[in-house]
């Protein structure tokens, strides 16, 4: 076994632990933070994977952004009362689909799935390194949904301000 | 080179976890924070075939995962800041106006 493959592995099984965790805290906060390691951990499993890019954006977008505005808003709303019970009777219904993708798991585990190796490394070395492969995909033939994923950051903005907005009429 | 069945598997793990997470907590802000685990399962899945199958389309997809995944966060939140606003609540349960 190779060190990047040790290296997938020790991330793998981090990750998880701190996905529980994220899911079984009590308090909002401390699953924040928890997510925060969670995704950099995943950045870590997306550099093995050769993957640069999508892990400098997971640790800037996710790791920085998106989890540095649910720590906002946490800190915006009153903290909620500790007695109240954490759960609901849903977990019913997500124990019973959780168990659908566990036999899921056992199948993938026991299925032989075929891959070609090393073909995106002389893809990316053709190009020049991932960024540039990855860049030369995006802005040619994936130019139309590029734009169309703008216009929509574009609208999920403004739809956020007029729904946090103060209302001054009241 | 990490064989595919084992990505897939980890990315199936934390889909769970995220689902698990997503339907039986009552916390709104935890609800959210599973989505996210939800959508970043489905990225590793797609980095994983990616560096698997030799092809830099999944990596493209992925991109577009996270640009969705970063306007769902901002108008969870906003809806999330709104609902306060107006209930002083987070409790998902407490929010029951439209429930048969």
């Amino acid at each position: 076994m190779s060190w990047s493959q040790l290296f997938f592995y020790v991330f793998a099984v981090l990750a998880v632990i701190m996905s529980l965790m994220v899911v079984t805290r009590r308090k909002a906060v401390h699953s924040a933070i928890f997510l925060i390691l969670a995704f950099i951990c995943f950045a870590a499993t997306y550099v093995i994977m050769n993957a640069e890019l999508l892990a400098a954006i997971q640790v800037l977008v996710y790791a920085g952004g998106v989890v540095g505005l649910i720590i906002f808003v946490i800190m915006l709303v009153k903290a909620e009362e500790d007695e109240v019970k954490q759960t609901h009777g849903q977990w019913i219904i997500a124990a019973f689909v959780a168990l659908l993708l566990v036999v899921e798991v056992a199948f993938v585990l026991l299925s032989n799935l075929a891959q070609k190796t090393g073909g995106l490394a002389a893809k990316m070395a053709q190009a020049g390194g991932n960024t540039e492969a990855v860049g030369v995909v995006l802005y040619t033939k994936y130019l139309f949904p590029f734009e169309v994923a703008s216009i929509l950051l574009l609208a999920a903005m403004i739809g956020a301000i007029v729904l946090a907005k103060y209302k001054l009429e009241r | 080179m990490i064989p595919l069945n084992h990505v897939i598997i980890f990315s199936l793990i934390i889909f769970i976890i995220g689902m698990v997470g997503a339907l039986s907590r009552r916390n709104v802000f935890i609800i959210l924070m599973s989505i996210e685990l939800m959508l970043n399962a489905v990225n590793i899945a797609l980095i994983g075939i990616s560096s698997a199958m030799g092809d830099l389309v999944g990596q493209i997809l992925a991109i577009f995962i996270i640009t969705v995944a970063a306007g769902e966060a901002a108008v969870g939140l906003a809806i999330v800041v709104a609902l306060y606003r107006n209930r002083l609540t987070v409790n998902v349960d407490a929010i029951n106006l439209l429930k048969w």
